[in-house]
């Protein structure tokens, strides 16, 4: 039967396969692994039933199922494996590269009708300098439909999705200008930090399209949103390169080009910044794919050991915290890092493997955190009773209770996961099914804060 | 006979299920059992199976853990989780309403299956 020379050839020809399925995105080395142990068997099986190798080779392989269709099948199941990909298997090379064309071609169409939208205005009087408190409130609205047009470009959104997105913008433009405030007052701000966190979910809902009911697409949401933010970073640091550049250049030849700087450049760079960086996270995915992870991992272990030395120290030597206006802001940042920390983690993750130390860490920087919290809240609860709910102290309040919640449950959700009553994917539903809280008060705070607080001036 | 992709896809939680709740296995063996159980008439894709194993298992429905088999290669075992056992009774109700449901109509049409043999429609009125 199996001749010496007959193994020596099978496993050239295993080896073979296994090269074919490496190259599968889908398929990871320890289902190659999988595979492979179910190929043998089957060859050794078929050869016990008079084949020769080859044959059974041919016929195990086969029954293995077609390239295409398995790597299909995988990569349905592991859609985190290659999460920018909505089509799974990529299309032709030639196909693809005409569509990439098109789609940086879009890309930056959309990024420059956001950069000339900014300057629109200016041509009926409104310009930077003079009408200060409408861009405030209106920054998100030159940038986000733009997004989110590009996002409805991509992905060829239906009509009615359609309809439902501009209404929320059109929401958004009524919202953001049918109140008078002070210049400058708390309302303001508020309403100026708070819309982009309200529309962040409509562009939510563009980017993932259908997918957004499903856990998988609110995670592959979370994923860009991180990834978009480091290429954000990056964007502007290069910005900030060019623009001192260009300066000290002219300022060589004694022309000062600050106001260009100031009121062209800068503005409408960082417009269309965002578009770009939107389409280079999904273009150039594999470039920047682990960063977000990577700088999780990196910071995981420094803020738990922040907050632990930190805890201990308040407990050891009994101090008590200096509440001022900006502590509770504060808090509600070091939550929001702390969520941030967790989220990329849980995106990483594989969700098939076992609790690790990393997990064990995850839980540790969570509890601190949350431990950390409730002495600020609870420190600052009496200075609210004494001084009533001025509108920034209402906002910074309602934000730590929602984070203070989300991160409680997943506390509760990552020990059992850890103790093995639960699996990992309760512990992202739950996060997934919480982003649209976020938005929810955010709109709150866009819609009803100006009539509650609209009279108070300052915070 | 064939059996359309749509039923094999619906079947295969079930099946899976049922299978690692009498013993501990793995993919290859799982498919013995399939053919089996249903005396060849269910043929899956091999690979196919794996990704479905692969769900259940992000599902919390089974265990995975390698372990040198006897032959001395490392192989994948799967074991039914408490969840699964769960899902698995969840499943079972809902297949034996099916079941019942066509098991009414099946009952109610008197003619028995033509084996690949459909009679001539009489013409109407005759």
């Amino acid at each position: 039967m199996a001749t010496p020379h007959d193994a020596a050839s099978l496993e050239d020809q295993i080896e073979l396969w296994r090269s074919y399925l490496r190259r599968r995105q889908a398929i990871q080395s320890v289902d190659v692994a999988e595979l492979e142990d179910h190929l043998r068997e089957q060859v050794a099986n078929l050869g016990a039933a008079g084949l020769s190798t080859d044959e059974a080779f041919l016929v195990a392989v086969k029954r293995m199922g077609e390239l295409d269709a398995l790597s299909r099948e995988f990569a349905r199941e592991h859609s985190d494996r290659l999460w920018k990909q909505f089509v799974a298997v990529p299309a032709d090379s030639g196909d693809s590269q005409a569509a990439s064309r098109r789609e940086a071609m879009a890309a930056f169409g959309f990024a420059t009708a956001a950069a000339v939208a900014l300057k629109v205005p200016a041509l009926f009087g409104y310009g930077f300098e003079t009408n200060d408190s409408f861009f405030v409130r209106n920054a998100s609205l030159f940038v986000l439909p733009m997004l989110v047009g590009f996002f409805a470009w991509k992905r060829t959104v239906d009509g009615a999705t359609l309809g439902k997105l501009a209404a929320a913008f059109v929401g958004a433009i009524v919202f953001a200008n049918i109140h008078s405030f002070a210049p400058k007052s708390a309302v303001e701000v508020l309403l100026a930090m708070h819309l982009p966190i309200a529309l962040w979910l409509v562009v939510g809902v563009a980017y993932a399209g259908e997918r957004w009911r499903q856990t998988e697409g609110r995670m592959d949401f979370i994923r860009f949103s991180g990834e978009l933010f480091i290429y954000y970073v990056l964007i502007a640091l290069g910005g900030g390169v060019f623009t001192s550049f260009l300066m000290m250049m002219f300022r060589t030849i004694g022309i000062t080009a600050e106001w260009f700087a100031v009121n062209w450049l800068v503005p409408c760079g960082a417009a269309g910044a965002v578009i770009v960086a939107s389409w280079l996270v999904e273009a150039k995915q594999s470039v920047i794919e682990n960063m977000a992870p990577v700088l999780t991992r990196l910071f995981t272990p420094l803020f738990t050991v922040l907050l632990v030395t930190y805890l201990a120290t308040l407990v050891l030597t009994g101090r008590g915290m200096n509440i001022d206006r900006n502590m509770l802001i504060g808090f509600d940042l070091l939550l929001v890092m702390v969520l941030c920390l967790v989220l990329y983690a849980i995106s990483a993750r594989d969700p098939r493997s076992a609790p690790g130390s990393f997990d064990v860490m995850q839980v540790v920087l969570v509890v601190s955190a949350l431990v950390a919290d409730m002495v600020a809240l609870t420190a600052i609860g009496a200075r609210i009773s004494e001084f009533g709910f001025s509108p920034n102290r209402t906002a910074a309040l309602g934000m730590n209770l929602i984070l203070l919640v989300n991160l409680t449950w997943s506390a509760v959700l990552y020990v059992r996961f850890l103790r093995g009553q639960k699996s990992f994917t309760a512990l992202e539903r739950w996060h997934t099914d919480y982003l649209p809280v976020f938005s929810v008060w955010a709109a709150i705070v866009v819609i009803v804060f100006p009539l509650v607080f609209g009279r108070a001036t300052a915070g | 006979m064939e059996i359309n992709k749509d039923l094999m896809a619906a079947s295969s939680t079930p099946i899976v299920l049922a299978i690692l709740s009498e013993t501990d296995s793995y993919g290859y063996a799982i498919l013995q059992r399939v053919r089996e159980l249903s005396g060849g008439r269910m043929e899956w894709t091999d690979g196919m199976l794996y990704p479905v194993l692969h769900r259940l298992e992000r599902l919390g429905h089974v265990k995975a853990r390698w372990a040198v088999a006897e032959n001395g290669r490392k192989r994948k075992y799967y074991r039914i989780t408490a969840d699964g056992r769960a899902q698995l009774a969840e499943e079972r109700r809902q297949w034996q309403a099916v079941d019942a449901t066509l098991r009414g109509i099946w009952r109610g049409l008197s003619l028995a299956i033509p084996d690949r043999q459909v009679a001539a429609p009489l013409p109407r009125g005759a």
